[in-house]
């Protein structure tokens, strides 16, 4: 059943992406570029998809449960740390290399082409290779020692 | 400034309101953020009985982005125009970024700044300026790439 309900989320999601312009990569430049000829309508596709999912988040507060799971799954961090904030950095450069991010180069595999399976094909190793050096990163935590006394004493290895 | 003739506020506001929609769903029946690339990052490493509604929801997006297409086939204008290496090294990027960064554009730009989150604010902030700087360095310092 959420599997269901997650599959007509993503259809109406994708079909709001469509109609709103931004499966197009050249619009969502065009946004970004405000020292070129402007096209502000990204600004109104976030206004409509804000509004609407605030009064959700409204509606949620009020539950303790969802419909369908036993627990709203939230994120609970609240501090601005250095991967949240480089990680931004490093997608908003690719975003603005291409105009694609996440969501509408998914769409975008409804009128596959040549460009768009590159695109998607690169940004899934990306996906990949964060999980490959994650799970590294957290393997070395989980295995190094407490820290030496000693300044040198960890050198010897 | 010059202002594009290609500005379409209403579908923009309307197609936004559709997304709005079904963020909204997805929380108040499965009690999950609809962040695409927090989606996409789950399904790799999905404990049995997650993976499921993770693959519905990204396969649901070509879906509803085809129905559109069919219903309003005048999308004019619509380019993929980058390079090969560019489309490689945007992908890469965007791939690697929303992991590190925990979102992009849906779960923190939708979702995390809709429920007032500081972190999605942060990073809202962050990746939009640097798109926008990276844009108007390959355009306009650089002349294209």
């Amino acid at each position: 059943m959420q599997a269901i309900v997650a599959g007509l989320c993503g259809i109406v999601f994708g079909s709001g992406l469509a109609l709103s312009g931004m499966t197009n990569p050249a619009k969502v430049l065009a946004f970004l570029d405000v020292a070129g000829v402007w096209d502000p309508t990204l600004a109104f596709v976030m206004t409509g998809a804000l509004a609407t999912t605030a009064a959700g988040f409204a509606l949620a507060r009020a539950r303790l449960r969802p419909w369908l799971a036993e627990t709203f799954a939230l994120p609970t961090r609240r501090d601005l740390d250095a991967d949240l904030l480089g990680g931004a950095v490093l997608f908003g450069v690719g975003w603005g290399l291409v105009g694609l991010c996440p969501g509408p180069a998914l769409a975008n595999l409804s009128r596959p082409s040549a460009e768009i399976l590159v695109f998607v094909g690169a940004m899934l190793a990306g996906v990949a290779a964060h999980r490959l050096l994650w799970s590294r990163r957290a393997a070395r935590n989980a295995s190094s020692p407490p820290p030496a006394p000693l300044a040198g004493a960890s050198r010897s290895r | 400034m010059t202002l594009s003739p290609d500005f379409t506020p209403l579908a923009g506001l309307a197609g936004g309101a559709l997304i709005g929609l079904a963020s909204a769903a997805l929380l108040l029946a499965n009690g999950r953020i609809a962040g695409v690339s927090g989606i996409v990052g789950g399904s790799l490493r999905a404990a049995p009985g997650d993976l499921g509604w993770r693959l519905a929801f990204l396969v649901g997006l070509p879906l509803g982005a085809a129905a559109l297409h069919a219903l309003q086939p005048a999308d004019h204008g619509f380019a993929i125009t980058s390079r090969l290496g560019v489309l490689v090294l945007g992908g890469l990027l965007v791939g690697f970024g929303t992991q590190l960064g925990s979102g992009c554009t849906s779960g923190h730009g939708v979702c995390g700044l809709a429920r007032g989150s500081r972190r999605s604010l942060a990073a809202t902030a962050t990746f939009m300026l640097t798109a926008a700087v990276t844009v108007f360095v390959v355009r306009h310092v650089l002349g294209g790439l």
